[in-house]
């Protein structure tokens, strides 16, 4: 009887414990994404070409997990594309981040005023 | 005392030692009125001697304080427009005007970074890498102070004085990844110190945001009082 107390006593104590361990899951997906802006702003061997794919990635894995993307994620894919040249791509996902994320409207308007 | 009842003691111990130092909480009351949707990272000012460091902090900026509720500007994106106008200097960057920002940018707060320890020291049978970070978030609408913070996060740390929960399965899994790429710790560093610093789940940590779904409700930090 005794031993099955102290069973329960540390049981209880543990569980007390671990609700403090629970985790939420993100709000968004990120995929490799700070990896690709981490890679742009090093400007290491890692060409324009296959950053975009990184992030072409994220996008579809974000997709087939049923997440939104992660705010910016649009935004740089935007950019890498106007940088090789794809300035159709590069307003397409521009739009997209504002679309997302209507905080950003003034800014992409600004960036797209510039490019044009 | 059975070495089974000491063990528990101990453990008991290390537990609740710690709870106790946690610092006095903040008042979010400037925050709260300010109620920033948006948040624009200013590439950071870099005290220490790795040249890369901006880089690193900057790209683990977005997680914790989108997870938090705001909308991040695309880092990169905001560096680049910088450069573009000329301004390629962080110190001259956190001298613009705030009314200036507010214009280009529309975001509703930015946040002030310094960086103030990046990097590896070898000591004698380990190395330690150590990434600490104090950060100022203004509100441009009216260039208030309306939060601030500083966290420090380190490679030496093990789960055992991590504290669990989150930040000990971050470090854990920051440590495990280090073993891959010995080459960019700090990168990896730079995560778990954003976390600490400004995820609204950290004591004293950003209020959540207008995209959280605990928005409106107390800091972590105001629970605890």
């Amino acid at each position: 009887m005794r031993f099955q107390n102290r069973v329960i006593c540390v049981l209880s104590c543990a569980t007390i414990l671990m609700l403090g361990c629970k985790t939420t899951e993100p709000m968004y997906y990120y995929g490799n994404y700070s990896d690709a802006v981490y890679s742009y702003f090093k400007a290491d061997e890692t060409p324009v070409s296959q950053q975009i794919t990184i992030l072409e990635e994220v996008i579809a894995q974000a997709q087939g997990k049923g997440k939104p993307v992660a705010p910016g994620v649009h935004a740089h894919l935007g950019m890498l594309y106007f940088e090789s040249g794809n300035n159709d791509q590069g307003i397409n996902h521009f739009e997209h981040e504002k679309t997302l994320f209507p905080e950003s409207a003034e800014y992409i308007d600004f960036l797209i005023n510039k490019s044009s | 005392m059975k070495p089974i009842q000491f063990t528990l003691i101990i453990l008991i111990a290390a537990l609740i030692s710690g709870c106790v130092s946690a610092p006095a909480g903040h008042d979010y009351s400037g925050f709260r009125a300010a109620d920033p949707h948006s948040i624009l990272v200013l590439p950071p000012i870099n005290k220490s001697t790795e040249v890369i460091a901006p880089y690193s902090v900057m790209s683990q900026m977005v997680a914790p304080i989108a997870e938090s509720g705001f909308y991040v500007f695309p880092v990169a994106l905001v560096d680049q427009t910088f450069k573009n106008n000329g301004l390629t200097v962080a110190n001259d960057i956190h001298a613009v005007p705030v009314q200036k920002l507010y214009e280009i940018f529309a975001a509703d707060a930015a946040l002030y970074l310094t960086i103030e320890e990046y990097g590896t020291s070898y000591i004698l049978i380990s190395s330690d890498t150590v990434v600490s970070v104090s950060a100022t978030l203004v509100d441009l609408k009216t260039g208030n102070v309306i939060w601030q913070g500083v966290a420090k996060a380190s490679s030496a740390e093990t789960r055992g004085n991590s504290g669990g929960g989150l930040v000990g399965m971050l470090v854990e899994a920051a440590v495990n990844q280090i073993i891959e790429t010995v080459t960019d710790r700090g990168f990896d560093i730079a995560a778990i110190t954003n976390a600490r610093l400004l995820s609204s789940k950290m004591h004293n940590g950003l209020l959540h945001g207008p995209r959280s779904a605990s928005y409106g409700q107390p800091a972590t930090s105001e629970k605890q009082k």
